[in-house]
């Protein structure tokens, strides 16, 4: 189709139909309703699109599918995009995604209804192209453009505190970011080339891996986020709209665990063995201190949004663990941790438009009138906390026996956090959901209705679905990561015989 | 045979006919000013702008591959004729934003266009200059006429303050200049850029090396880089605003193309020694332009610092001295060039009922509201003055940062990175007063020069990414001119 292939058509789909948004139509009532439906079928559209992506892709395959290329600036750095196991699942993840946030802001969004919908499809764009970009500068192209949408999100449809939390999401980020982009700089000048698959192959020498690891890691640790750089993430969360946190914890913060999948591991495998024992310690605080903290929130959002921090402790101990198991329960905690925390902040949503609060002191006892909602809360915090049959519990399992493999104690602390997110997660289900009826709104307060029902069903039964059917998730990235896995594992093995010939 | 020179024999003036374009159309429109007065004001004012559209066209399509004229004084290579584009193409748009400008404060006069034309004509000079003699009559030509230029409303005191200190300070710098430039004459024999090249080839005299500091400092000024930067944010707030957009974009084109090939093609023998001057520069640049500002109110102000930070990007690049740098140096000034421009045409465009410009970045309030266009394009000109993909500014900083790491100059890298950060605040502020904020002022639209002028620099901003192939290019072969 006009020469280009399946994977830039899903980056330029999403910005037709900002465009058409932008020009056709006005900012009067009709508009604003013709603009949700226009951007609810451009993602549904787009979501087809990936399908079809999906079903052309093969994934017994290790190596780049669905590649191409074209010349962009000079013949170094060049317009390359191309999907392997591991990035189609994070592709359809946003994909699949992307209606829900549409839906969810449906009615909750209400003023500059067109700004949004462009924000949020060009932040679609935006996503898509970070995980299918094969070339380190466009690749840093996406990862940095979907900064503009995400601060406008924030600072215009945000809550009280949004300015603050606009300008410390896009400081920290861009901070991180920038030190990313001299490496990828100095990456040109040493391999001569900005093509990912080039580079992968070329192998750089020890000194300069632990400056480039260091810069890497500067970027996507702020982006993960990781402890100590995670205080941007509570205050993003807490004021963004709910479509915002929706994307901010389903697919923004997975571009960090991408980026160490997709650039430290393979292309600095030396710096990656050195740098993983601090790496270990870092997430295994995280894990064990961001659940201690999300205990005491009193608002909804942060807390969640802690829990995602502790989780993302869970992935990076994964992806370092240098073994199978932990590399693909990274990648599965991903996936379901998108699932999951976008639909917690989507009952979070909900209820939130009913009450405009998210005081967890504020609520108790509404499962009384909204029984539907507490069960679909309820199968998510499960999901959350990691109890098996839901997807949240393979991804944890899969981590932490990766982690035991590779280092006991880093797998035994790490389990802790397991009964810690239990406490929180439950005691705040507790509080909100049972106990006494605290006030008499909640005696009148209607349960979901359809758009709600549209919007939580099918996130609750894919989360039960992957709890008792991983393999479609594990299978697909399988041959990936084990071609990934080779470069670690042999820099690993020089470092240990380097050991043994010590005296 | 015989070789000598004839007294009156005419040197080869092809390579130098857009300059001869230039100098003629000038004194033409001073001549029909003077038979027309004041009411050919118009007339002129178009006529300058065909003037300096046709010398743009000459130099794009006169392109000889290198061709050096008047006794070795004046070269016609590719890096020279894509500054001069940029410095024409920067001339061209501040004369389309003062078209209304001047008219609505009562000040148009017909010198107006033609100080700008003649100024233009200094630029061209210093970019061609080959030697230290065509350097400095290059600049001082351009200096006089820019000087005239910011008093220009020569009723209003800050306008006229503005004139005067940029005329000290500016003399002052002529001053440092000359005397480094008679120092190098001294110790090395030669103005020739080539010849003083040859004479420091492997050895380095002190004696020049202190007046490559002399002429270093005098071209700082003429950038406006730290520490010789303290005339910008007065002339900036003072002058005229179209004027300071003038200011803001083709001199500096020009004094930054005359420092590099003064850098690059009469010192490259002592790169070493220039490259720790133009470190310090770039350095307190970017570090001065980002804490600098965040504390300005005023819009002009505000744009005086970003134009002190970006001149240090364009030194760290300068800083490599080498083909990328080179690049890295023409990439980002053409960046900077449409940026700025198109800042300064939102400001302009913002024009209140009693005529009245936007001033400080309290009027831009709620202006995503009021004036949801020119608040976008405004927007994004920000992002972009920050550096984030996908438009222009980044792929500016792109390559001048990569060349700074080309050159192994890690620390100026970081140091500039870093900074660039900072600046992201100020920047930021102004994209969270007019989409954050509610709207306090109304405008009416814009005038149909500064619409124009806006729109050329919003195309170019936000669709670079998909032209950059060819840009790129030409900067590369630019660059390697002087190689």
């Amino acid at each position: 189709m006009l020469g280009l292939g399946i994977l830039s058509g899903l980056l330029i789909l999403p910005l037709v139909g900002a465009l058409f948004i932008a020009f056709a139509l006005k900012d009067d009532a009709a508009g604003q309703r013709n603009t949700r439906w226009v951007a609810l079928w451009t993602t549904l559209a787009t979501l087809l699109l990936t399908l079809f992506a999906w079903a052309d892709f093969d994934t017994t395959k290790a190596g780049f599918q669905l590649i191409e290329r074209r010349e962009w600036l000079g013949p170094s750095i060049v317009y390359q995009l191309g999907v392997d196991g591991v990035s189609m699942p994070f592709v359809l993840l946003t994909a699949f995604l992307m209606p829900f946030c549409v839906v969810a802001s449906w009615e909750s969004v209400t003023k500059r209804v067109r700004e949004y919908m462009i924000a949020f499809l060009v932040l679609e764009t935006m996503m898509i192209g970070v995980f299918t970009a094969l070339d380190t500068v466009l690749f840093y192209v996406f990862f940095e453009a979907g900064l503009i949408p995400m601060f406008l999100i924030i600072g215009i449809w945000g809550g009280a505190r949004r300015i603050y939390a606009s300008f410390k999401l896009f400081l920290y980020t861009l901070l991180g970011s920038v030190l990313m982009l001299l490496a990828i700089m100095a990456m040109y000048w040493d391999a001569g080339t900005t093509d990912m698959i080039k580079l992968l192959a070329h192998t750089f020498d020890a000194k300069m891996q632990f400056w480039l690891f260091l810069a890497f890691f500067a970027s996507f640790a702020v982006k993960m986020p990781m402890w100590p750089v995670h205080t941007w993430l509570p205050d993003a969360h807490v004021e963004a709209p709910t479509a915002g946190s929706v994307i901010l914890a389903a697919v923004l913060l997975k571009m960090g665990g991408y980026g160490f999948i997709r650039f430290s591991l393979p292309m600095f495998p030396d710096a990656s063995v050195y740098f993983t024992p601090m790496i270990f310690a870092l997430s295994v605080i995280a894990i064990v201190y961001t659940s201690l903290v999300a205990m005491m929130q009193d608002d909804i959002k942060k807390l969640i949004a802690y829990s995602s921090v502790a989780h993302m402790g869970f992935v990076t101990m994964g992806i370092f663990s240098g073994n199978m198991q932990g590399l693909q329960g990274a990648v599965f905690q991903m996936i379901s941790h998108g699932l999951v925390s976008g639909a917690l902040f989507l009952c979070v949503g909900v209820i939130y438009d009913r009450m405009h609060t998210r005081e967890i002191s504020a609520y108790g006892g509404i499962v009384n009138k909204m029984p539907w909602y507490g069960l679909a809360f309820m199968v998510l915090t499960m999901a959350n906390v990691g109890l098996p049959g839901t997807s949240g519990f393979v991804g944890e399992f899969l981590t932490l026996m990766g982690a035991f493999k590779a280092n006991t104690w880093v797998a035994a602390i790490a389990t802790t956090g397991v009964i810690l997110s239990a406490c929180y997660a439950l005691w705040l289900y507790a509080r909100v959901v049972f106990g006494e009826v605290t006030r008499p709104v909640f005696e009148t307060i209607p349960d979901l209705d359809r758009r709600e029902m549209i919007m939580l069903v099918p996130l609750v039964l894919l989360v039960i679905y992957y709890g008792v059917q991983p393999g479609p998730i594990l299978d697909a990235s399988a041959a990936s990561l084990d071609l990934i896995l080779k470069s670690y594992q042999s820099a690993a093995a020089a470092v240990s015989k380097t050991a043994a010939l010590a005296p | 045979m015989l070789n000598v020179t004839p007294v009156f024999a005419v040197p080869a003036l092809s390579p130098a006919l857009p300059e001869l374009m230039l100098a003629v159309g000038a004194l033409a429109l001073v001549l029909i000013g003077a038979i027309r007065g004041q009411s050919a004001n118009g007339l002129i004012n178009v006529l300058a702008i065909a003037l300096l559209g046709a010398t743009l066209a000459a130099v794009v399509g006169f392109g000889v591959d290198r061709a050096v004229t008047f006794e070795g004084a004046f070269i016609n290579d590719a890096f020279g004729r894509f500054m001069k584009v940029l410095t024409l193409a920067g001339a061209i748009m501040a004369l389309l934003l003062s078209l209304d400008f001047m008219k609505s404060r009562g000040i148009e006069k017909f010198e107006y266009p033609i100080l700008i034309v003649l100024s233009t004509l200094g630029m061209m000079m210093m970019i061609s200059s080959n030697d230290l003699i065509s350097l400095y009559l290059g600049l001082e030509l351009q200096s006089l006429a820019l000087y005239v230029v910011a008093s220009i409303h020569r009723d209003d005191a800050k306008s006229t303050e503005a004139g005067l200190k940029y005329f000290v300070l500016g003399a002052l710098s002529s001053g440092m200049l000359l005397y480094g430039a008679s120092m190098i004459y001294g110790f090395t024999g030669s103005v020739n850029f080539e010849s003083i090249a040859k004479v420091l080839q492997g050895q380095s005299s002190t004696g020049a090396i202190f007046g490559l500091v002399f002429v270093a400092a005098g071209l700082a000024f003429k950038v406006s880089a730290v520490p010789f930067h303290m005339w910008t944010p007065d002339v900036y707030e003072g002058a005229p605003t179209p004027v300071t957009a003038f200011f803001a974009t083709a001199p500096k084109m020009a004094a930054m193309a005359l420092f590099v090939r003064v850098m690059v093609e009469a010192f490259p023998g002592i790169t070493l020694q220039w490259r720790q001057i133009v470190t310090f520069l770039a350095i307190a640049s970017m570090v001065l332009g980002a804490f600098a500002a965040i504390g300005q109110q005023n819009l002009k102000r505000l744009m005086a610092y970003s134009s002190i930070g970006n001149v240090g990007y364009a030194l760290t690049a300068l800083a490599a001295g080498d083909l990328a740098g080179v690049q890295g140096v023409a990439v980002f000034m053409t960046t900077y060039l449409m940026m700025t421009a198109g800042v300064f045409a939102c400001v302009l465009a913002l024009r209140t009922r009693e005529g009245g410009h936007a001033e400080t970045i309290g009027d831009l309030a709620g202006l995503s509201k009021s004036r949801p266009g020119i608040a976008f394009v405004l927007a994004m000109l920000m992002f972009s003055l920050i550096g984030i993909p996908p438009l222009a500014g980044f792929f500016g900083k792109f390559y001048a940062f990569s060349a700074a790491i080309h050159a192994k100059l890690y620390i100026l890298a970081v140091i500039g990175i870093v900074a660039s950060v900072v600046s992201a605040f100020y920047y930021l502020r102004i994209v969270k007063v007019m989409y954050f904020d509610e709207p306090t002022t109304t405008y009416e639209n814009g005038a149909a020069g500064v619409r124009a002028v806006m729109a050329l620099s919003f195309a170019f901003v936000f669709l670079f990414a998909l032209f950059a192939g060819p840009i790129v290019g030409a900067a590369a072969t630019a660059a390697k001119s002087l190689f």
